[in-house]
């Protein structure tokens, strides 16, 4: 579904992904680890194009998407979580909503899917997403991402910061969209999030995958973590 | 008590300044409009934004009489075409040159200061140093009354000088409906609601589909093309001069300094204040006393609420 082929990133002159490649498959949870700065979010930001790849290519259900224009990549379909929420904190729920819905031709029916899956924002869809507490922010990230209608969504950090209920919420909302078969690539900070819901993980270091394990193996040698992550 | 008759019988001037003040505020609120929307959404400080007010008067007074006939007719022609050119223009101008520097908040300032002399100049040597006059499409007096008491009785009257021209009534009421359907249409259509997600964050914007760089243009387009709409307005009531853009680009900086940068309600608030201010100091004091003020109150802006009187802090 997703394939990334040799992408070389830099932020100016200074080089942050090299030769990174990476597949994304049809209802499966692709979990990218790595300490910090070792080019996670910068690997979800070169696949929505919002940093410009230098070599190498990415192409999503068989169409090249590196370094198409930024706005072009959600119309294939790739729905984005991003760090930090960034949700437009100024706007209605309904109005966040909308923002996602802009590729759509037929957002009503986009829109009640995603608000079907997190209720609770139906009766909040006047109140200002700044107002909403940090899990209501959460979902409402989740469910504006899938008002794209996304066959693949990226997810940076979604629990960061959450309370243990609402991390709960977001992880079983993750594994439904892996059941209505969706492609997802997590990065995740929380290790039992990992180890709870990866088909495969991948791990990053100075901008290089550096080794790639299925999820069952992994939960039965959690080991690797601290091994790769120091956790 | 003294001081009550003396307001009372000057009350006539008064009014007459608080129109010309409101005129003054009209104009004022299309043009700062214009510039706010353009700071807000794109974080661009147009130093040239003045001149695409002497465009949309040079415009219209080419399209005019280039038209002829009918004041009516030539004019309602430039009304809707001046601002669209050079709204146009505008449009091609960011896309050409400002879009060429990243938007970057410094090299913009640069560059537009650059557009300010290339229009500036451009204009003397197509348009000439002679200041050109179009003909009001209506222009009627309405006489105001007024009262006073004569042998402990009220006694209306009608002072002389004392009247309101409806041409400038009708420019009042155009910038009013005008900013009143920016304002429908920033909260209440598609087009504005892709303006407020670019405002709030660009990146996150086109991660959802938004075409920012096009965003941006019609942006820059609306907001000089603003300026225009005003440099027609006013085209009847003064002329056209290739220099008109300077005190206007000033009064501009005034009124959303002090309304806050990048604040729509508080740019109109601010036109307003100044409007105002300025009428009344002109006409009871001088043009010169209206402008220390005016520049006083920006001082005292930036000293106690940088951010202007409704400006918030962004991130």
């Amino acid at each position: 579904m997703l394939e990334v082929r040799s992408i070389n990133v830099a932020y100016g002159p200074v080089p942050v992904l090299r030769d990174l490649s990476l597949t994304a498959n049809q209802g499966e949870i692709l979990c990218l680890l790595g300490r910090n700065g070792a080019g996670k979010t910068t690997t979800m930001k070169a696949i929505m194009g919002l940093l410009p790849v230098t070599a190498g290519t990415v192409t999503f259900q068989g169409n090249t998407i590196s370094n198409v224009p930024a706005h072009i990549v959600p119309t294939h379909g790739i729905g984005y979580i991003p760090q930090g929420r960034k949700l437009f904190g100024e706007l209605t729920v309904a109005e966040n909503l909308a923002v996602g819905l802009q590729t759509r031709k037929s957002p009503q029916r986009v829109m009640d899917a995603a608000l079907d899956m997190f209720p609770a924002l139906k009766t909040r869809l006047n109140q200002r997403s700044e107002t909403l507490s940090g899990g209501e922010q959460t979902m409402l990230t989740v469910a504006r991402a899938l008002c794209v209608d996304p066959h693949l969504l990226l997810l940076d950090e979604p629990t960061e910061g959450l309370q243990p209920s609402m991390i709960k919420a977001i992880r079983d909302a993750i594994l439904q969209l892996r059941r209505d078969g969706k492609a997802i690539i997590l990065v995740e900070q929380r290790m039992d999030s990992v180890l709870a819901v990866a088909d495969r993980v991948a791990f990053i270091e100075q901008g290089q995958i550096v080794e790639t394990t299925d999820g069952d193996s992994l939960r039965a040698n959690p080991s690797l973590l601290r091994a790769r992550l120091g956790v | 008590m003294g001081y009550v008759w003396q307001l009372w019988a000057d009350g006539p001037t008064i009014l007459i300044a608080l129109f010309e003040g409101a005129l003054l505020a009209a104009v004022l609120a299309l043009m700062a409009a214009g510039l706010s929307l353009v700071f807000g959404v794109m974080r661009v400080v147009n130093v040239a934004h003045g001149e695409f007010y002497m465009l949309g008067a040079v415009a219209a007074w080419f399209i005019a009489s280039q038209i002829g006939g009918s004041p009516a007719v030539s004019f309602v022609a430039a009304l809707i075409v001046a601002p669209l050119l050079v709204g146009a223009l505008a449009a091609m101008i960011d896309i050409t040159v400002i879009k060429k520097v990243n938007y970057d908040p410094e090299r913009t300032i640069v560059a537009t200061i650059g557009l300010l002399y290339i229009i500036q100049q451009g204009t003397l040597m197509g348009f000439g140093a002679v200041p050109r006059a179009v003909e009001p499409p209506f222009d009627h007096r309405i006489a105001i009354p007024w009262w006073e008491k004569v042998d402990g009785v009220w006694e209306m009257y009608w002072p002389w000088g004392l009247s309101i021209s409806t041409y400038k009534v009708f420019v009042i009421v155009a910038a009013i409906v005008i900013i009143s359907a920016l304002r429908y249409a920033m909260t209440h259509s598609k087009a504005g609601l892709i303006m407020r997600a670019t405002q709030l964050d660009s990146e996150t914007a086109q991660a959802f589909g938004i075409p920012v760089g096009r965003v941006y243009a019609g942006v820059f387009g609306v907001g000089c093309g603003l300026a225009a709409l005003a440099g027609v307005l006013i085209l009847p009531i003064q002329q056209a001069h290739y220099l008109m853009g300077g005190e206007a680009l000033l009064s501009s900086f005034i009124v959303v300094i002090i309304g806050g940068l990048g604040s729509f309600g508080g740019t109109i608030i601010a036109a307003i204040i100044i409007g105002m201010t300025d009428s009344i100091l002109t006409i009871f004091f001088s043009p010169i006393i209206a402008k220390i003020v005016a520049t006083l109150l920006v001082a005292l802006v930036l000293v106690f609420k940088p951010t202007g009187l409704f400006g918030t802090k962004r991130q």
